[in-house]
């Protein structure tokens, strides 16, 4: 690991400032956060996948001890209060904004899946709360469920909800048919898969939580919540969902376990915590058992997709086709049309050269827990589906894996790049990545370690993924050109106390990013202040005024660039304030690394003594500059970014048990300026371990009546430290040119490159297609039916 | 409702319980220790381990009734007058955590490791941590802080 040493500027392996409370047992979680006088929530769930609801009898809970009160549907109704909503209008292939149903707050006359909370119990403890919950009487009429998205969308399936005919919530298209279509005319040769990209549960380690808290004297409303984005939950509460208006609302995300995606959204049991301790008058906290995370946190992926790729006779990819069913679960959420549309068509075209390529994508309504964004949230998909293709291509074609890409990256000297698939890319070198990827992992020296691997009766295998992507989200026009519902810019506010130290105000929550180290290096880089004298805050709407929030590998471009664009604005006020104390010019003012001189004399002044002046204004040019050093700025970029990597996994395979060890797991990756590498290495990881959870061990599974088998970590396979050997990651460094950082974002990069690298190798070791999670009994079974075959 | 009486990182500690009240329940509701975390509700992922008479306990395990009279360190008790226990101060160095949720477990779990078995291997450090669920950091730089924090020791 790079050693910090001294400086504390970008590009330096800060120590993180935030680890000594986590470390110590300091961290302030919401459910850690207790209000004076609070009762406990708890929810009842639904049992059915699908259901009528005749009447919902409360009466004896109501009377149960301890209770304070019990509310269904038609309670918040009576309030006007709404449930979860969309944030995204796709427009579909006929011109028509796609189908999202309404959403009420709790569920009123008919459950759409097993988990969907029904009432909420208030009682003065949560035992109480939990055992009166028991004593409801639903009176549910149960329906045959739409699982899988085939039954959902066949002729004369019942509908999920009265205003969407055929279950189908978009029918969407992207890229050119036309000349997709005549590609495929000229092609030498077609490959074509039929993948499924297996549903994940995003687990994040701290389960959601919510208080909610009302100050009758001031009107005001506070939720303290586990949020990524507490700015936009306290939009969407106030704007979408009658808990409003955002003046008198306060959102507070305090220290939040882990997100992924999970936490972006407003959830039922948030909207209902806040409304009852309205209602109540008192504090209301509610903290989700692990179970109910698993029924009601939004889970991932799930797409169903077959795919052609056209290529001439050396290998030239001439056209992709691709087209996919995307699960969104029961109802829609902020991103849940977004994901499966633009954030994976958009990325089709991959790393190549293919000039045309056509997606298509079918989104259905299912009886199962809502589909959002998760760690790269569409990308992923895109990458399984284009480099499955063409590692099965190298396949058939007998061409090296490695060569066949090689033939068909974009070159490094054709960026910016417009892609067939609306995006222009902004920079890279794909044949570097790969190359450096290449010696990293010896793959020239494969052959022999595959040998080696047989001889002692296993199956040794190599996988390759060269992805990108697009992050860092911004920008807004562009988002709202194609649907989004919000602006995506991100906003610092950089405060110089009198006595030199900063605050430095973030619209980018921190859960478990670094921002309170990162943000604070680019303070110190541009403003000449030691990070352990920046304070980072962030997560509080009451504090922090604006906020876009974190997702999207967002904060390091936009929210990063804010800051430096407030440090900006910071310098040029201290230029015309040293200016006024040295008694020159503001032209002849030079500023490097916190001090200011004039140009060609040892005259200077430090940041400090700036600050100083600003605040005791006795020498200062009152007459043309305001007193303070306190600066805002919003950034909002010109494009997105586009990271890239050459990812290799190597793995064996144990024939008698089909057991997949992982040995190796190599990942070059161009992540632009990288501000503190041993926070972006250890997003590489954890990105990584999700990839490869996906590619091997987690799968989402629900039975035919929609119940989910997989509803405990006893039953849905967490990766363990025991799974995985040390991880080995570089990163070239390509600076993004739309943001004055030039980072392009690190967070999601490991999820989306490391899955089908994975399965390329377990397909490489077993010589068999199979599907993820490449579980023992999958590959043992593939080997079996494959000897049987042989015989 | 049963009282209970233990001591908690050095500190007498009594309470009133109910029967069903779990150990790590009455350690963040009764005592305001809440650096020991739930992150399940099936005995899975770690984050509430705490050392019971000196040994790593998943304290959502157990009932408060039955730490009656034993000897509990959570996180909170591990560091001394401010200065990092070796295994915190290696997670803090070698980035062993990103949200902090698992930590604690995870720093616990490590120190009755590392009270066993002086110098383990990578591979018993992994084996290790099997009862402990981190769901950012892939593992890798735990197991180098533990590796570390191990070498430090011996020091
Ligand atoms: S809370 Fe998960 S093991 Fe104890
Ligand atoms: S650091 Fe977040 S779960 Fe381990």
């Amino acid at each position: 690991m790079p050693d910090s040493g001294t400086n504390t500027g970008i590009g330096a392996s800060v120590r993180r400032k935030e680890d000594f409370r986590f470390l110590t047992g300091k961290g302030k979680y919401t459910d850690d956060l207790n209000r004076p006088g609070q009762a406990h929530a708890y929810f009842l769930l639904s049992p059915h996948a699908r259901a009528k609801i005749n009447g919902i009898d409360t009466n004896a809970a109501k009377q149960a001890p301890g209770v304070v009160d019990v509310f269904t549907a038609a309670d918040l109704a009576a309030d006007g209060v709404s449930g979860p909503i969309c944030g995204w209008v796709v427009t579909q292939k006929n011109g028509e904004p796609h189908k999202s149903p309404a959403v009420s707050a709790l569920a009123s006359d008919r459950v759409n899946y097993v988990g969907e909370q029904v009432a909420i119990v208030v009682a003065e403890t949560l035992a109480q709360a939990k055992d009166a919950a028991e004593l409801i009487e639903v009176n549910y009429q149960p329906q045959p469920a739409l699982i899988k998205m085939k039954d959902a969308l066949a002729n004369g399936a019942a509908q999920l909800h009265d205003d969407v005919p055929g279950n189908l919530c978009f029918d969407w298209e992207i890229g050119d048919k036309a000349a997709t279509d005549a590609a495929f005319k000229k092609a030498h040769h077609v490959t074509k898969i039929d993948i499924h990209n297996n549903r994940l549960i995003p687990n994040a380690i701290e389960p959601r939580a919510a208080i909610g808290d009302y100050d009758s004297g001031m009107d005001m409303m506070t939720l303290y919540t586990t949020s990524q984005n507490p700015h936009v939950a306290r939009l969407v509460l106030a704007a979408f969902m009658g808990l409003g208006p955002e003046n008198k609302l306060r959102v507070v995300a305090p220290d939040v376990g882990g997100g992924f995606g999970s936490k972006i959204y407003v959830y039922r049991d948030e909207i209902v915590t806040l409304w009852a301790a309205k209602k109540l008058g008192r504090p209301v906290k509610w903290t989700a058992e692990r179970s109910a995370s698993f029924l009601t946190d939004a889970h991932g992926r799930d797409h169903d997709t077959h795919a052609e790729l056209a290529v001439d006779k050396d290998g030239t990819f001439l056209g992709l086709r691709v087209s996919t069913l995307a699960n969104v679960g029961a109802h829609n959420q902020i991103f849940s049309t977004a994901t499966p549309s633009y954030l994976y068509g958009c990325l089709l075209a991959g790393q190549y050269r293919t000039p045309a390529v056509y997606g298509e994508v079918k989104t259905v309504f299912t009886n199962t827990a809502p589909v959002d964004a998760y760690r790269g949230a569409g990308r992923p998909e895109a990458t399984f589906v284009v480099e499955r293709l063409v590692e099965k291509t190298a396949k058939e074609m007998g061409i090296d894996r490695a060569e066949l890409r090689r033939r068909n990256f974009i070159p490094p000297d054709q960026f910016p790049y417009q892609s067939p698939c609306l995006v222009q890319y902004d920079s890279g070198d794909f044949p570097h990545l790969l190359d450096r990827a290449m010696e990293v992992i010896d793959y020239a020296g494969f052959s022999a370690r595959k040998q080696a691997s047989a001889e002692r009766g296993k199956l040794r295998g190599i996988g390759l993924s060269c992805w990108i992507e697009a992050c860092g989200l911004a920008p807004s026009a562009v988002v709202g050109f194609l649907g989004g519902g919000v602006g995506q810019w991100e906003s610092a506010n950089i405060k110089f106390n009198p006595t030199g130290s900063v605050t430095l105000y973030t619209g980018s929550h921190s859960h478990g990013q670094g921002h309170e180290t990162v943000f604070a290096q680019i303070i110190s880089e541009h403003l000449g202040v030691p990070v352990e004298s920046v304070e980072v805050v962030h997560g509080d709407t009451a504090v922090v005024p604006f906020g876009m929030g974190t997702y999207g590998s967002r904060s390091g471009p936009v929210g990063g660039g804010a800051v430096y664009k407030a440090a900006q604005k910071i310098v040029e006020k201290g230029r015309k304030i040293a200016a006024h104390l040295l008694e020159a010019s503001v032209e002849d003012i030079e500023y490097a690394g916190g001090t200011y001189s004039v140009a060609g004399t040892d005259r200077t002044k430090t940041m400090a003594e700036i600050a100083f002046a600003a605040y005791v204004p006795h020498n200062y040019p009152l007459d043309v500059l305001e007193p303070g050093l306190d600066e805002t700025a919003f950034f909002d970029p010109m494009n997105f970014t586009f990271p890239s990597g050459a990812y290799f996994a190597e793995v064996e395979v144990d024939p008698d048990t089909g057991v997949v060890t992982v040995l190796d797991m190599v990942g070059i990756d161009d992540v632009g300026t990288v501000m503190n590498p041993m926070i972006v290495a250890g997003q590489l990881h954890g990105g990584f371990a999700q990839g490869i959870g996906q590619a091997l061990y987690e799968q989402c599974v629900y039975d035919e009546n929609g119940q989910l088998l997989t509803g405990s970590l006893m039953d849905y396979c967490m990766p363990r430290a025991d799974h995985f050997p040390s991880f080995r990651t570089e990163e070239t460094n390509q600076p993004c040119p739309h943001n004055p950082l030039g980072v392009k974002g690190c967070g999601e990069a490991g999820a989306i490159g490391s899955p089908v690298a994975m399965l390329n190798a377990v397909i490489d070791a077993i010589g068999v297609n199979i599907d993820m999670p490449a579980t023992p009994e999958k590959v043992w079974r593939a080997l079996q039916s494959q000897a049987q075959a042989a015989e | 409702m049963p009282t209970v009486s233990m001591t908690v990182n050095g500190q007498p500690a009594a309470g009133e319980v109910e029967g069903r009240t779990l150990l790590v329940e009455f350690l963040r509701e009764h005592l305001g220790l809440t650096g020991t975390h739930v992150g399940c509700d099936t005995s899975q992922c770690g984050a509430c381990v705490v050392h019971v008479d000196g040994k790593s306990v998943k304290s959502c395990t157990l009932l408060a009734v039955q730490a009656v009279g034993t000897e509990v360190t959570t996180i909170e008790g591990l560091a001394t007058n401010g200065t990092l226990h070796p295994v915190q101060a290696a997670f803090k160095e070698h980035h062993g955590l990103q949200c902090g949720f698992c930590t604690p477990g995870m720093v616990m779990s490590a120190v009755d490791l590392l009270s066993q078995n002086a110098s383990p291997s990578e591979p018993e450090i992994r084996e290790w941590l099997e009862g402990n669920i981190c769901r950012c950091t892939g593992y890798h730089n735990i197991v180098k802080a533990i590796d570390a924090a191990a070498q430090a020791m011996k020091g």
